[in-house]
């Protein structure tokens, strides 16, 4: 009888919150919500090691952090959300604790297409980021299955970046852009049509001034799958951007609450939409001049 | 005995100007330098609890103490030399909100942020940094929503005035823009001024004077003056200062894509040889020693980086502090830079 009243009002409680948090939301509605966050899950060790947890039990709460943050993020009307869940520089750590992270990745990405997970709840179609060759087979494999899966979803984007880092991400863009450049001007050549392409054009194309551009990059990187982030919430408190988004990132609002990743709540959410609420019309303004 | 003078710009007096009071966000993301209760009239007051305790500094050449004493110098401000950080940029924003606050124009708001950059290279020589990058001119500043996006300020604090905001972007925009390039043109000319003036002290100083960005677009005889103070000074060490002047994040990336697609196209560099090392050459920072800031630091209490040194600032620690730049003085870097120095830098690799 009291475990049936106490799991009835700890319902009542969780109803009261999930209408409680919808009030908000709709509140913050009615101004500019951003199109894009992105997230840099900071202090799940840290976490681990202040509640005297075991190892890589930091990680499986900061997983359900995540999950909450999504649908947050989701129910307020942002159409893409960007995570950073493994970076190439994280495979200095320990073995033992890299193998460690490699095993709850396959296991959260193959949840991830489950019936009732909440990609298919919220129509999110799911990218991985990154240079996906790094990673071990079976975790590649459950990545290419997740992303086939989600290709039908078209309501809301999440990409997980993994074996990622922007100065590998823009070096793949240059080295991609360039191979698709020579590769046209050798079928140009292949053809005999491009003789006088290039002599006309030959002194532009001596400088390189038209021969490489902006948009020839962008298209290569791996986060051409969605626009620039509007805001950027690292968590535990470190105000850097280790190697994440940094092309992307040009002018977008950078929020480094202090708390770590698995204690991020929907308050830190709701502050970081605000301040980015505050500064909208001066960085649109910055963005189209 | 060298002690660095610098001839600056002396403020003109105000007297009974009321200041707006500037919000700050409870989730400030250093609220440690928030809680610095500083003024540029007593620099060495003491900063509050867990702060660094500022000491008075004597403007005596370094290399006049030996490394002991300036160990114990750098000690009793709160910082360890071991920890300095290499390679500092700073982001000078906040020159024209800090004139249009106290009534000024917004000449005297940038002679206002030149005058701190000099005291800031004053401190970086003392404090043994060894490259000090300041953004001075952004490709986007040629058209700046300046005065339109200071209106918005204005209606900043209604957060619910979108409309009004809009409107006023509009009005601003047509109203003031001949005074837009009249900026420029100004800032063109204060560039060439702080050139002149102070390269002799550089030389004498041992500071090695750089100009990063695309300097094929700035003015003739700034592109003369600039030519002469690299040429003059490429022989000294003791700092690099280094100005980025039309420059940008990502104009930078984009021209050394552009750099790398010539040498393959001319057969000189093979594909697969594309590295991060290679492109990390082809930059713009190729001619500094440590291209990578270790520290950044932005005043006015904007959380973005504006489109600097994307691809340098990688790891780089990113300090914002809520002064305008006019207002930032020697305490407040020192507390940047002792807030550096107790972040723990991982790389994504082990601390634990």
């Amino acid at each position: 009888m009291d475990k049936g009243s106490t799991s009835h009002e700890t319902q009542r409680f969780g109803s009261f919150g999930s209408f409680f948090r919808r009030c908000i939301l709709s509140i913050l509605s009615i101004a500019p919500i951003p199109n894009h966050i992105a997230f840099i899950m900071d202090g799940n060790r840290r976490y681990c090691k202040k509640k005297n947890l075991m190892e890589g039990a930091g990680h499986r709460v900061g997983f359900s952090a995540l999950m909450a943050m999504l649908r947050y993020c989701y129910e307020l009307g942002v159409k893409c959300v960007t995570v950073y869940a493994f970076s190439i520089d994280n495979f200095k750590r320990r073995p033992e604790e890299v193998q460690s992270l490699m095993e709850l990745m396959q296991e959260k990405i193959e949840g991830l297409i489950k019936e009732e997970s909440i990609v298919n709840h919220y129509g999110i179609r799911v990218y991985f980021i990154g240079n996906l060759k790094l990673m071990s087979k079976p975790v590649r494999l459950a990545a290419e299955k997740a992303m086939v899966a989600t290709a039908s979803n078209s309501r809301a984007v999440l990409s997980i970046c993994i074996a990622y880092t922007s100065t590998d991400e823009i070096v793949h863009a240059v080295q991609e852009s360039c191979q698709e450049k020579w590769d046209e001007i050798r079928e140009l050549n292949a053809s005999g049509a491009g003789y006088g392409l290039i002599e006309l054009d030959g002194n532009r194309r001596e400088q390189g001034e038209h021969y490489i551009g902006v948009a020839d990059v962008e298209k290569h990187m791996y986060m051409a799958v969605a626009p620039d982030p509007d805001i950027i919430i690292r968590a535990s408190g470190e105000t850097r951007l280790s190697n994440f988004l940094l092309w992307q990132s040009s002018y977008c609002l950078l929020y480094s609450p202090f708390v770590l990743w698995p204690e991020i709540g929907f308050q830190h959410l709701v502050w970081a939409v605000l301040e980015f609420q505050r500064n909208y019309f001066y960085l649109k303004e910055k963005k189209k001049s | 005995m060298h002690s660095l003078r610098f001839p600056y710009f002396p403020l003109p007096k105000i007297t009974n100007v009321p200041v707006k009071s500037r919000p700050s966000s409870p989730f400030s993301v250093v609220p440690k330098l928030h809680k610095l209760n500083l003024s540029s009239a007593n620099p060495h007051a003491a900063a509050e609890d867990h702060c660094t305790q500022v000491k008075s500094w004597e403007l005596v050449d370094r290399e006049e103490k030996g490394d002991h004493q300036v160990a114990e110098e750098l000690a009793a401000a709160g910082l360890r030399a071991e920890l300095m950080p290499k390679h500092v940029a700073v982001i000078m924003d906040g020159n024209r909100r800090w004139a249009l606050e106290r009534g000024l124009s917004v000449e005297d708001g940038h002679r206002g942020g030149g005058r701190v950059m000099k005291q800031i290279v004053e401190i970086c020589l003392k404090l043994g940094v060894k490259v000090l990058t300041f953004f001075a001119f952004s490709t986007e500043n040629w058209i700046r929503p300046a005065v339109s996006g200071l209106l918005f300020f204005v209606f900043a604090a209604l957060p619910f005035n979108f409309s009004i905001s809009h409107l006023c972007l509009s009005i601003g925009r047509l109203i003031y823009g001949p005074c837009m390039q009249e900026e420029v043109a100004f800032l063109m000319s204060l560039f060439e001024e702080v050139i002149n003036s102070d390269l002799e002290d550089f030389k004498r100083l041992g500071v090695r004077m750089s100009v990063i960005g695309n300097k094929s677009e700035l003015p003739m005889s700034l592109q003369g003056l600039i030519r002469l103070a690299e040429e003059s000074t490429k022989a000294n060490s003791k700092l690099q200062l280094v100005g980025a002047m039309n420059y940008s994040g990502r104009y930078d990336i984009t021209q050394a894509c552009k750099s790398i697609a010539k040498k393959v196209k001319d057969g000189l560099l093979p594909l697969q040889e594309i590295d991060e090392a290679l492109f990390q050459q082809e930059l713009e920072t190729k001619c500094i020693e440590f291209p990578q800031p270790d520290l950044l630091i932005r005043t006015s209490g904007e959380l973005r980086v504006s489109n600097f040194m994307l691809w340098q600032m990688a790891y780089t620690e990113l300090v914002f502090v809520e002064k305008l730049y006019p207002d930032f003085g020697e305490a407040d870097f020192i507390a940047a830079v002792s807030s550096f120095q107790k972040r723990g830098r991982r790389r994504g690799g082990n601390k634990y």
